[in-house]
């Protein structure tokens, strides 16, 4: 930080002038970057390096390090809660995928009555409470309480309690994230290219395949990445419609919750490590695929 | 007869993009559809596509009615103003693309796209992505995946208005070689006159919806049947009431039997070119005429700003009476 007003000796007018501009917003550049990475620290930095400390430090006078780590994550619990996440996400991420494509084609290339209702009502998802999605879903399709809860009782299909409940709770809030991110490539890339194929004989499908998708694909790549993301971390509607009990519906999220309300903080910050190490990997490939991102045009 | 259109009409909402639109394009022959932005051409020029649909009348290619046929059984080439590439396939591809669809032999996809790629002169780059070419070659690209399938007719849309000048005349010169060659009945829609009288067969000027005039480029030019062909093919100006080319007026230093008489009030110079304006006597007709005329006629007759000259129509020039 203390270079932030560089004063090379040999200073050629390039670099004069490139000091001047600089030194001319000087005081103020300098506080709000001091301000700007203390926010970080406070706010970000600081609790999660802690979590990640914790996961490393003895505790109860038991030794510290990866071993008891490895330890903690192998326990069943643990295994059937990371299980259940990557289960759930992976169906979620999946559903999104093909809906969020579908769904962003039929908004930018189609005109039709109710387009921007349908536009609005995808972003509820991102507006919405994830605890209020939990509660709706249970309104809706439990066998006790829901609105289909006779006709789902008498097939034997359990939604709420159940995996298919958190399929679709962890659907519901990342559904915008892959439509988000496709729309601005579809609008921008425009329909010239789909409708040459279509004029060289290929049909809808053939379209989609050879010129829509391939164009698309970055766009689609990052979506399902903070989806994944997303999905992984989600919280408040796994609560309501999950028993979250061990080995009964307890994800890795709610299996921190538990493990740290039982006073049981280890197995937490070790189940918090992993999902930290999951962000930071899905951050890194974000990174990665962003300039492709730009070079493509 | 290649492309037969009758009776077409096209709204959009209240806007009538085409009225009321007869026209025959014959085969073998390359016509333009030229007018001014918003005319209708490129709406024409996609109803026969099957890009639009026309909301009365009949459109038959070759023969066959394809007034409903979907754009992917009408068996045209289309091509876009600007390009329409597909940025992820080579060069190669873009072009094999259209026969792949068609399920061709891979030996005579082959076969056939590097033909191709040397009528086009796109030999060497046909490993290349379109975003390592230039406009005019990605232009050339495109031409070349139309014609892959054989088309019955090859439409432009606009084909070289993305362009630089100077690319977009040789571009010009190129496709009518091309056309030379190949004879695919072409389409080609533009609002640039130079071009379509350069480079056409056939001309259909079109404006507000309407066809205007349907003729060879030296009828339109010689014979224009509206004042808006006459002043869309090129510069007019008014002299003693009639309409009137700037350069087919005879301008003389001596007084003599003339329309008008006056002195010079404007000098412009364009390359070759002397652009005078003559600012007439005339109480009827009091405004400015345009005349143009080369450098060395103006030197020869010794002309200078503030001469007082006498204009008349040149011996066989065209003229429309205003109405």
């Amino acid at each position: 930080m203390a270079d932030a007003i560089p004063t090379p000796l040999d200073a050629g007018p390039v670099q004069e002038a490139k000091r001047r501009v600089r030194s001319k917003r000087g005081p103020l550049a300098y506080t709000l970057r001091v301000v700007v990475i203390a926010y970080l620290f406070f706010l970000v930095v600081w609790p999660v390096s802690v979590v990640v400390q914790r996961a490393f430090a003895p505790v109860d006078g038991k030794p510290g390090g990866i071993g008891p780590l490895w330890e903690r994550l192998t326990d069943p619990a643990a295994i059937y809660a990371f299980n259940l996440t990557l289960t759930v996400s992976f169906w979620a991420v999946v559903i999104n995928t093909i809906f969020g494509v579908g769904i962003s084609i039929l908004l930018v290339r189609h005109r039709f009555p109710g387009r921007r209702v349908l536009s609005v009502l995808i972003d509820l998802p991102m507006s919405v409470s994830p605890v209020v999605v939990g509660l709706a879903l249970v309104l809706t399709y439990s066998t006790s309480l829901g609105i289909f809860g006779d006709v789902l009782q008498a097939t034997g299909l359990r939604i709420i309690n159940s995996t298919p409940g958190l399929i679709m709770a962890t659907a519901f809030v990342s559904l915008p994230l892959v439509i988000r991110e496709v729309i601005p490539v579809l609008e921008e890339v425009g329909d010239d290219a789909e409708t040459a194929a279509k004029s060289l004989g290929a049909n809808g499908w053939q379209a989609f395949w050879r010129i829509t998708l391939p164009t698309i694909k970055w766009a689609v790549v990052y979506g399902v990445v903070l989806s994944a993301a997303r999905a992984i971390g989600e919280y408040g509607a796994v609560r309501i419609v999950s028993r979250g009990a061990e080995f009964n519906g307890e994800t890795a999220t709610l299996l921190i919750q538990n493990e740290y309300g039982a006073f049981n903080e280890a197995a937490a910050y070790a189940a918090a490590f992993v999902l930290v190490v999951l962000a930071v990997l899905a951050l890194v490939v974000i990174t990665v695929i962003r300039p492709q991102e730009s070079h493509r045009s | 007869m290649s492309i037969e259109i009758e009776g077409v009409n096209k709204f959009f909402g209240d806007f009538a993009a085409l009225t009321d639109i007869n026209l025959t394009i014959p085969t073998g022959q390359l016509t333009a559809l030229l007018g001014p932005s918003g005319g209708g051409k490129s709406t024409l020029l996609r109803v026969i596509a099957g890009l639009e649909e026309a909301d009365t009348g009949r459109v038959t290619i070759e023969g066959n009615d394809a007034t409903s046929l979907p754009v992917q059984k009408r068996n045209v080439g289309f091509v876009f103003q600007h390009y329409a590439a597909f940025k992820h396939l080579s060069v190669r591809r873009n072009i094999a693309f259209g026969l792949e669809i068609r399920k061709r032999p891979k030996a005579e996809v082959n076969a056939k796209v590097e033909e191709l790629l040397e009528l086009v002169h796109l030999t060497q780059w046909g490993d290349r992505k379109p975003a390592q070419l230039s406009g005019g070659q990605r232009q050339r690209m495109a031409l070349a995946r139309a014609l892959a399938i054989e088309p019955s007719v090859l439409l432009l849309d606009e084909p070289f208005g993305a362009l630089d000048a100077k690319v977009r005349k040789e571009l010009r010169d190129w496709l009518r070689r091309l056309h030379d060659e190949v004879h695919v009945t072409t389409v080609f829609v533009t609002h640039d006159q130079e071009e379509a009288l350069e480079v056409a067969d056939q001309i259909v000027v079109i404006n507000d919806g309407k066809i205007e005039q349907i003729g060879t480029p030296d009828d339109l030019y010689d014979r224009p049947a509206s004042e808006f062909v006459l002043s869309f093919l090129g510069p007019v100006t008014r002299l003693g009431g009639d309409l009137i080319r700037p350069h087919d007026i005879e301008i003389s230093r001596y007084e003599q039997a003339s329309t008008a008489a006056g002195p010079i009030t404007r000098w412009t110079r364009v390359g070759f070119e002397v652009r005078l304006e003559i600012t007439p006597d005339d109480a009827l007709h009091p405004e400015p005429v345009q005349v143009a005329l080369t450098r060395t006629e103006a030197r020869a007759l010794d002309l200078n700003l503030g001469d007082r000259v006498w204009l008349r129509p040149a011996v066989g020039a065209q003229s429309v009476i205003s109405g």
